[in-house]
């Protein structure tokens, strides 16, 4: 028990480390970026005095020490107070919230997809390791870990939105309807495509390695034993190879959230889909710095969390981390 | 009279399909004219330094090669072929592998379901083997040396196997484990096993075991009864009698020169290179095992 609270303490001390790290090289960054927001609020309101234009600055802190400006941004943080975006002139913490709804349905889905399937195809190819279906699908694996994402969705796009017409151009609701009137499938078939893309690269990731890892396992000592014992291929794999690569599948799947965080960006770029990774794209072309810091820390957790809850997961499932040894 | 021979493999050869650089096929012959049989009730080991290709008789007679690998020669079980067919169904059942250490069981799988879903039968076996019900609930990782030879053998008698072949079950034992390990196999011979027992340490095998196959580069050159080990004398091959005088006892004289490896096979006798005796016909063409003395030998001159 105590050893539990004592690596939770441990986590906890990491991601604290991690955010204040992650904040002040940000908060450097973007205090060396030509960006000033003084100009950039000037340029939007072109009628403010001088005299308003010297408050501005004052209460901004445009003349302080950067140390004072980040501590001060820091303690602002601290009380939950992200700022207010530019572009959406609401407060960041309730842009990130609603967007992050959108987001996490797109990334749910993409991942669920890729972990599934990838899997599924990973354990086929593993089966057949060598054989001519094996080096086909590897290869068409390998071809689509090497295609960008963005190329592939406008693909997505061009072929099943524009000459099929299956699917919608982009957004996440149909234009033009109230959001309490959408339906739950019209929001899965804008789901649809923008999941796709952003899985097609994990997707094949998965792939690959689950069938690295099936075939690790089926060429070792303990399944030639199991042969030996009169097992067939299908119960080789049902009570022994799955058991043994589902771990480390589980896992990656779980470290897998930072690829996921920035496909969204692109995915969500090209489909107009309202989601964080667009918010953040926009916030970084149109200086929108609260935003864009707040994006970034709340990605660090989610990143973050995705790592520890695989590291846990690893911790809890593997017998041979939880029963002690002899 | 003497009891029914349960396996028999005669002019057995194992070579692998391998692919060099330029695509070009190769086959690497890792045993070459091999020649065994074991009868009912019967201890015969197959001794051999290590690293020799002796586990590969064992997973040849089971059937369980890689796919590149090309078997030829005659092996029979009962008198009748062992076809892969058929012994895919007796592997597991009537033929039995007792494999060498905790790496050839399932890391994450509890060891009773792994000797046997039927938990009363597993139960029974266990209790043979001094083995509490417990054991079957925990991981391999979680067994102590002694436990896990034990529940190896287990793997074997759970199924009745009239065929055990253990492939090397006692590296890095201590004596008295050891000991112990074969006493588990003179039992399963007594009671009417087979028992096909492929070792490095012919000291330990030649207490309890009634026949013993010299194994060199991939084939026998001799099977001598376990009492030939009394005297060199009477002993048949000169490979023999230098792995005799290599035992401690004897004086501990080990044989200058190493095996040839696979691939670089001399032609003729492979023993040739290192051997004392050699003559003229001993430089190519295969030679046929003969009976002397109760014994067979692969060797020209032979006495
Ligand atoms: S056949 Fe010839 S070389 Fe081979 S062991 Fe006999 S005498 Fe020696």
């Amino acid at each position: 028990m105590s050893r539990k609270i004592k690596s939770i303490s441990i986590y906890l001390v990491r991601v604290v480390t991690l955010l204040i790290a992650v904040s002040v090289i940000c908060f450097a960054l973007v205090s060396l970026s030509p960006i000033d927001p003084m100009l950039a609020y000037i340029q939007a309101n072109p009628g403010v005095s001088e005299e308003n234009i010297a408050r501005m600055e004052e209460f901004w802190g445009v003349n302080d020490p950067p140390a004072e400006r980040y501590l001060k941004w820091g303690s602002a943080l601290l009380h939950g107070d992200f700022g207010v975006s530019k572009i959406f002139r609401r407060p960041v913490i309730e842009i990130i919230g609603t967007r992050f709804a959108a987001t996490l349905a797109l990334m749910l889905a993409a991942w669920i997809f890729s972990g599934v399937f990838g899997f599924a195809i990973g354990c086929l190819m593993g089966m057949f390791n060598g054989r001519p279906l094996d080096s086909v699908v590897k290869r068409i694996c390998l071809i689509m870990c090497s295609v960008p994402t963005f190329w592939i969705g406008l693909v997505f796009l061009i072929v099943f939105s524009v000459w099929l017409g299956w699917f919608p151009f982009g957004m996440s609701v149909p234009v033009g309807v109230a959001p309490e009137n959408v339906t739950i499938l019209q929001r899965l078939r804008h789901l649809i495509l923008p999941a796709l893309t952003l899985s097609f690269l994990s997707f094949a990731n998965v792939a690959l390695h689950t069938r690295e890892k099936l075939v690790e396992v089926l060429h070792s000592d303990y399944v030639l034993f199991a042969k030996a014992r009169g097992e067939s291929n299908l119960s080789v794999l049902r009570r022994h190879g799955l058991r043994n690569i589902l771990i480390p599948a589980v896992t990656m799947q779980f470290s897998s959230f930072s690829e996921l965080f920035g496909g969204s960006v692109i995915a969500e770029n090209i489909f107009s889909y309202p989601g964080l990774g667009a918010a953040a794209s926009a916030a970084g072309l149109q200086s929108d710095i609260p935003l864009l810091l707040g994006i970034t820390l709340f990605s660090v957790v989610f990143v973050f969390a995705g790592n520890a809850i695989a590291n846990a997961l690893y911790v809890l499932i593997d017998p041979r981390t939880t029963e002690g040894g002899k | 009279m003497e009891n029914e021979v349960v396996l028999s493999v005669s002019g057995l050869s194992v070579s692998f399909r391998m692919y060099t650089k330029g695509l070009e096929r190769r086959e690497l012959k890792v045993i070459s004219n091999l020649n065994i049989n074991v009868r009912k009730g019967e201890i015969l080991a197959v001794a051999g330094s290590s690293g020799s290709g002796k586990s590969l008789l064992a997973h040849a007679i089971l059937g369980i090669l890689p796919k590149n690998a090309v078997v030829e020669g005659d092996i029979r079980y009962l008198g009748e072929p062992l076809t892969k067919k058929r012994v895919a169904k007796l592997r597991g059942g009537e033929i039995a592998l007792v494999p060498q250490s905790v790496e050839y069981l399932d890391p994450l799988m509890k060891v009773g379901r792994q000797v046997s879903p039927d938990e009363s039968a597993v139960e029974k076996v266990f209790a043979r083997y001094k083995l509490d019900k417990s054991v079957g609930k925990l991981f391999p990782f979680q067994l102590s040396g002694g436990m896990m030879r034990r529940v190896l053998c287990a793997t074997a008698v759970i199924s009745g196997a009239k065929l055990i072949i253990a492939d090397e079950p006692t590296p890095g034992m201590s004596k008295e484990l050891a000991d112990r390990a074969m006493k588990h196999f003179r039992d399963l011979a007594n009671e009417g096993a087979a028992v096909i027992l492929i070792t490095h340490d012919i000291d330990l095998a030649l207490g309890y075991t009634d026949r013993i196959a010299v194994f060199y580069a991939g084939t026998t050159v001799e099977t001598a009864l376990a009492s030939d080990f009394d005297s060199e004398d009477k002993l048949r091959h000169p490979y023999t009698k230098a792995l005799w005088r290599a035992i401690p006892k004897n004086g501990f004289r080990p044989t200058e020169g190493t095996q040839p490896y696979a691939g670089s096979l001399p032609d003729g006798c492979l023993f040739a290179p290192r051997c004392e005796l050699k003559g003229e016909k001993c430089a190519c063409g295969a030679i046929e095992p003969r009976n002397i003395r109760g014994g067979e030998v692969c060797c020209h001159y032979a006495a």
